[in-house]
């Protein structure tokens, strides 16, 4: 696989500097108009003890044209959906509409201010109330909140209503001794870490050897008592259907408990069944995920949490919700149309609170419903098969290469290991970093943590045949080299701008920001 | 491709699916849009926000400032915005030297010893940075002075209900707008002091003081800011010895969009690094010797450390921290303190002349920065609405919405994007509005 062509080390490409490093004193990349009004000495208008006294030192100075190289020469570097698939399981990195893109930057929306009057702001509420509705009819649970910031938000904000639930059903008194949180050893970290925000202790259940949730440990762990609730994703992080789902939900309901569903793998759902009909009774989603809002290198997201109607109460507030309806225009009629009314709704005196200031993010919320009316419904439920025959595919192409730990069918993302690769020491970590020389994203490794050596490879319904043709393909060739060249595989990547870096030795002696070089020098 | 997985129908694929849980019939969603149609629907949705195409002098924790051309071209580079959290960094040194630098420039400009990589907004890091004081100083009562943002201290109530945290309020100084003397709430049972400045009446507090205070008692500082633009003129948080910032970002190159995606950004001392929350991103080298950058110090997070994690964050604002290091790095340090001092200077003229009108007055005494209390005449909501509906203006934010008791005051912000010619309409439909009957 070498190159023949020498690379030019010094092509500045590859070598840009950190801006810190190309400022340069009296460079500006701005112009603002002059002041119009008359200027104070500013120690007049405030004190000279509440003054900076650093002059912004080490604020860079550069021009317009510096800023626009700098980050076009560093996204050079980076990975992403628009260059090809992207398997990164349970992240689902779907394809990221423009016309969304186009919808949220519409000036009516993105000049806003969230603290404008609500008359004032009648067709921004009326998107978050279709999107509440949408989502609702998606989930089959209809209170919802789109308040929280991303998912382990919308987790946290769900596990705050199953307390505040338990808390007004028991009493606090009773409530305080069901402090339980149940969490499968397959799930997201995120999950025991929004448990213990909301002041629960958790207990993992085991997963069986087909990789569903173990029923027996679960009863086991309900009958001790003290269980507030059961956090599960579904399908799990194995790509797998927990088809004992109502069994599940009744043995934890029948414990005084309610079911926590992580919308995490909603992508393998919409339009086919919905929690609600589950037994499901709180769920968070993924705007950023099943609803296709731009990761944008890690955030933001938008983590909605929906409940069935008697969670309802406990969400966060403002809730917004219809105050009038309006009368459409028709072809009989000459009166003009008056349009529906809305209005924030902050008298639920059981919820748990406000998650974030204003209204959540907003902009993810555009998008999102701009997805799911481009879709339709029809197009929504064929995105959810595509996605589960994408991974279907892979499951098939892969199996004769690598160890598939599961026989079950996989939903929308399925996992390997690298059980035989390991026999000639390349291990996921090797695998992935050769698919970068294929030029593929490499999939989710070493989670989930149950599985050693883990591969979780999701497609998405944005990839065609072809190229999970090609993904197979490079697969199968890591495999060889695996076995006839395993030297390449651990030395991988060799198409990059940078080798594998010391992650240790970074942790070791953390540094976290630029500084300059030896100020003594320069002083 | 079905017949090559074994499968006849695509109905097939969904059997591990228990068939009474399947649903069958479509959803009751819309069916599929044209980008005409679609378009079209959103751009008429958009004509019912009047608020957005108003002259404004509404701030509040959500400001309107100039935003440079580059910001949104920069973060709509496919390379960036259609990229996941950095976890491969052989293929996402963008991403990474940029977080990178977004850290070091939250130092810089807090002047603080490290940074994250970001959280969802100011009120959650808010929230995180309480929690954290309480695990760094493993105490439990937290005192936050009188003017923080409503609905941030409304976040935080939110966050250590569970947490065995006592929240209390110190009251506010009537006169000053400031935080008046907390001394009395703080003992060696409290973790942190929390105060906002300039806090949510448009008061700068003295910080300092405040910090001396709070470390008398063994307590942290925290500091919340809602106004980062505040940052290009006023003396840094960390320079007056405050242990956590944290700040809104949307100042920096964020459209106001109704509230949302901004950015959170959190700072402390380098002694906590490893208690705080969210991402950082760390310098790195290869076998060759070639510098890069890493997620680093992940043995705090979630996915790692489960339970005992120091916050369940995962996903942040990376797009929007993007957003917020173009800004930084294009207004530059001198952009930067031209845009502050832009902001004063004509927030000193709008108070001075609405404080000059027949009937209206400036409640509070301290320095401001570019926002302010006015007390009217007549009720301030009235006031507010009649200037809307007869000069297109929108005011500013009426202080009963957050405390009922305070019908007659509303909170003006201006920034540079408001001129001369508009703060001299806001002062005459001021005067003009007040003298209508009501």
């Amino acid at each position: 696989m070498k190159s023949n062509i020498t690379k030019v080390t010094t092509h500045i490409n590859p070598n840009e500097a950190l801006i810190f490093e190309r400022s340069q004193p009296g460079r500006i990349g701005y112009r603002l108009p002059p002041l119009d009004v008359d200027e104070q000495p500013i120690g007049e208008i405030v004190p000279q003890e509440f003054l900076r006294d650093d002059d912004l030192d080490g604020v860079p100075e550069v021009s317009e044209v510096d800023v626009i190289r700098h980050f076009v020469r560093m996204s050079t570097w980076n990975y992403s959906i628009d260059q090809g698939m992207y398997p990164l399981g349970s992240c689902t990195m779907k394809y990221n509409s423009r016309l969304n893109e186009k919808v949220a930057r519409i000036p009516g929306f993105a000049g806003l201010h969230p603290l404008c009057e609500a008359a004032d702001a009648q067709g921004a509420l009326e998107v978050i109330y279709d999107l509440q509705r949408d989502l609702a009819e998606i989930t089959g649970l209809p209170g919802i909140s789109l308040q929280p910031a991303a998912g382990a938000h919308g987790e946290m904000t769900g596990v705050m209503i199953i307390r505040a639930y338990i808390d007004a059903r028991d009493g606090e008194e009773a409530s305080a001794r069901r402090r339980t949180m149940l969490i499968p050893d397959s799930a997201h970290g995120t999950n025991p870490a929004s448990a213990h925000l909301s002041g629960f202790s958790v207990k993992t259940i085991r997963s069986t050897a087909e990789g569903l949730t173990d029923l027996d440990h679960l009863r086991e762990l309900c009958a001790v008592g003290n269980v507030a609730g059961l956090m599960l994703t579904n399908p799990n992080t194995l790509g797998l259907f927990e088809r004992n789902i109502q069994e599940i939900c009744r043995i934890v309901h029948d414990a005084g408990g309610l079911v926590y569903m992580d919308g995490a793998n909603m992508n393998a759902l919409v339009g086919v069944a919905r929690p609600g009909d589950m037994g499901v009774d709180v769920i968070h989603l993924n705007l950023h995920k099943t609803f296709s809002t731009p990761h944008g290198g890690g955030g933001p997201g938008c983590g909605p949490c929906c409940c069935t109607k008697e969670l309802e109460p406990f969400l966060p507030v403002p809730r917004i919700v219809k105050s009038g309806i309006g009368i459409p225009a028709g072809p009989s009629t000459s009166a003009p149309e008056i349009a529906d009314s809305y209005k924030l709704d902050f008298n639920y005196p059981q919820s748990i609170g406000r998650v974030k200031a204003f209204f959540g993010n907003y902009g993810m919320m555009l998008r999102a419903l701009a997805y799911i009316q481009t879709h339709g419904h029809d197009g929504l439920r064929d995105a959810t098969e595509a996605a589960v025959l994408n991974a279907r595919y892979l499951a098939h192409g892969l199996t004769s290469d690598y160890d598939k730990p599961f026989d079950a069918p996989p939903m929308h993302e399925v996992v390997f290991t690298d059980k035989r690769q390991t026999r000639k020491g390349v291990h996921t970590l090797d695998i992935a970093k050769r698919l970068i020389d294929y030029g593929f994203h490499p999939m989710t490794i070493y989670f989930p943590l149950i599985v050693q050596g883990a591969m979780l490879i999701e497609p998405t319904e944005s990839v065609g045949r072809q190229e999970l043709d090609q993904f197979v393909e490079a697969m199968r060739a890591i495999a060889r080299e695996a076995l006839e060249d395993p030297e390449l595989v651990l030395n991988a990547p060799h198409s990059t701008r940078i080798g594998r870096l010391d992650e240790a030795a970074a942790a070791r002696k953390p540094v976290l920001r630029w500084k300059p070089k030896q100020a003594a020098t320069t002083a | 491709m079905l017949h090559q997985v074994g499968l006849n129908s695509a109905a097939e694929l969904f059997d591990s699916i228990p068939k009474d849980l399947r649903l069958a019939r479509k959803l009751n969603t819309t069916a599929a849009l044209s980008e005409i149609e679609l378009l079209a629907g959103f751009e008429r949705l958009a004509t019912r926000n009047p608020g957005a195409q108003r002259t404004s002098f509404l701030g509040a924790g959500a400001y309107q400032h100039y935003i440079p051309t580059i910001v949104d071209h920069i973060i709509s580079r496919s390379e960036f915005f259609t990229a996941y959290t950095p976890y491969q960094p052989e293929i996402s040194q963008g991403t990474l030297q940029a977080i990178f630098e977004f850290q070091t420039l939250v130092c810089q400009l807090t002047g603080m010893e490290v940074a994250n990589a970001s959280m969802y907004d100011g009120s959650t890091a808010l929230a995180e940075a309480v929690l954290m004081a309480e695990r760094v100083t493993k105490r439990s009562k937290v005192v936050a002075c009188g003017a923080i943002h409503p609905e941030y201290l409304e976040v935080i109530t939110t966050y250590v209900q569970h947490a065995g945290i006592e929240l209390l309020q110190s009251p506010l100084d009537s006169e000053t707008g400031q935080a008046s003397d907390a001394t009395d709430l703080l003992d060696d049972k409290t973790a942190a002091l929390v105060v906002q400045s300039p806090n949510f009446f448009g008061c700068i507090e003295n910080v300092a003081a405040l910090a001396e205070k709070a470390h008398s008692v063994g307590a942290l500082l925290i500091v919340a800011i809602t106004e980062s633009i505040s940052l290009g003129l006023l003396k840094s948080p960390g320079a007056c010895g405050a242990d956590i910032v944290v700040a809104e970002g949307q100042s920096f190159g964020v459209p106001l969009s109704f509230g949302g995606p901004y950015v959170g950004l959190f700072a402390t001392r380098e002694k906590y690094a490893r208690q705080i929350p969210g991402r950082l991103v760390g310098e790195a080298y290869d076998k060759e010797g070639r510098r890069g950058f890493v997620l680093t110090l992940a043995t705090r997070e979630q996915h790692i450390r489960r339970e005992k994690a120091t916050s369940n964050i995962c996903t942040n604002e990376g797009l929007i921290a993007l957003a917020a290091t173009v800004y930084l790095e294009t207004m530059g340090r001198r952009g930067l303190q031209e845009v502050a001092a832009q902001c004063a200077q004509k927030t000193a003229y709008a108070a001075k002349r609405i404080g000059e009108l027949e009937g209206f007055s400036l409640p509070f005494t301290s320095p401001r920065f570019n926002e302010f209390v006015v007390r009217t005449p007549v009720e301030a909501r009235q006031l507010l609405a009649r200037l809307a509906s007869e000069r297109n203006i929108t005011g500013g934010l009426p202080l009963s919405r957050y405390y009922p008791d305070r019908p007659n005051e509303f909170l003006v912000c201006v920034t540079e994007m408001n001129s001369r010619v508009d703060i001299d309409g806001l002062v005459d439909g001021l005067r003009v509005v007040s003298n209508h009957k009501s």
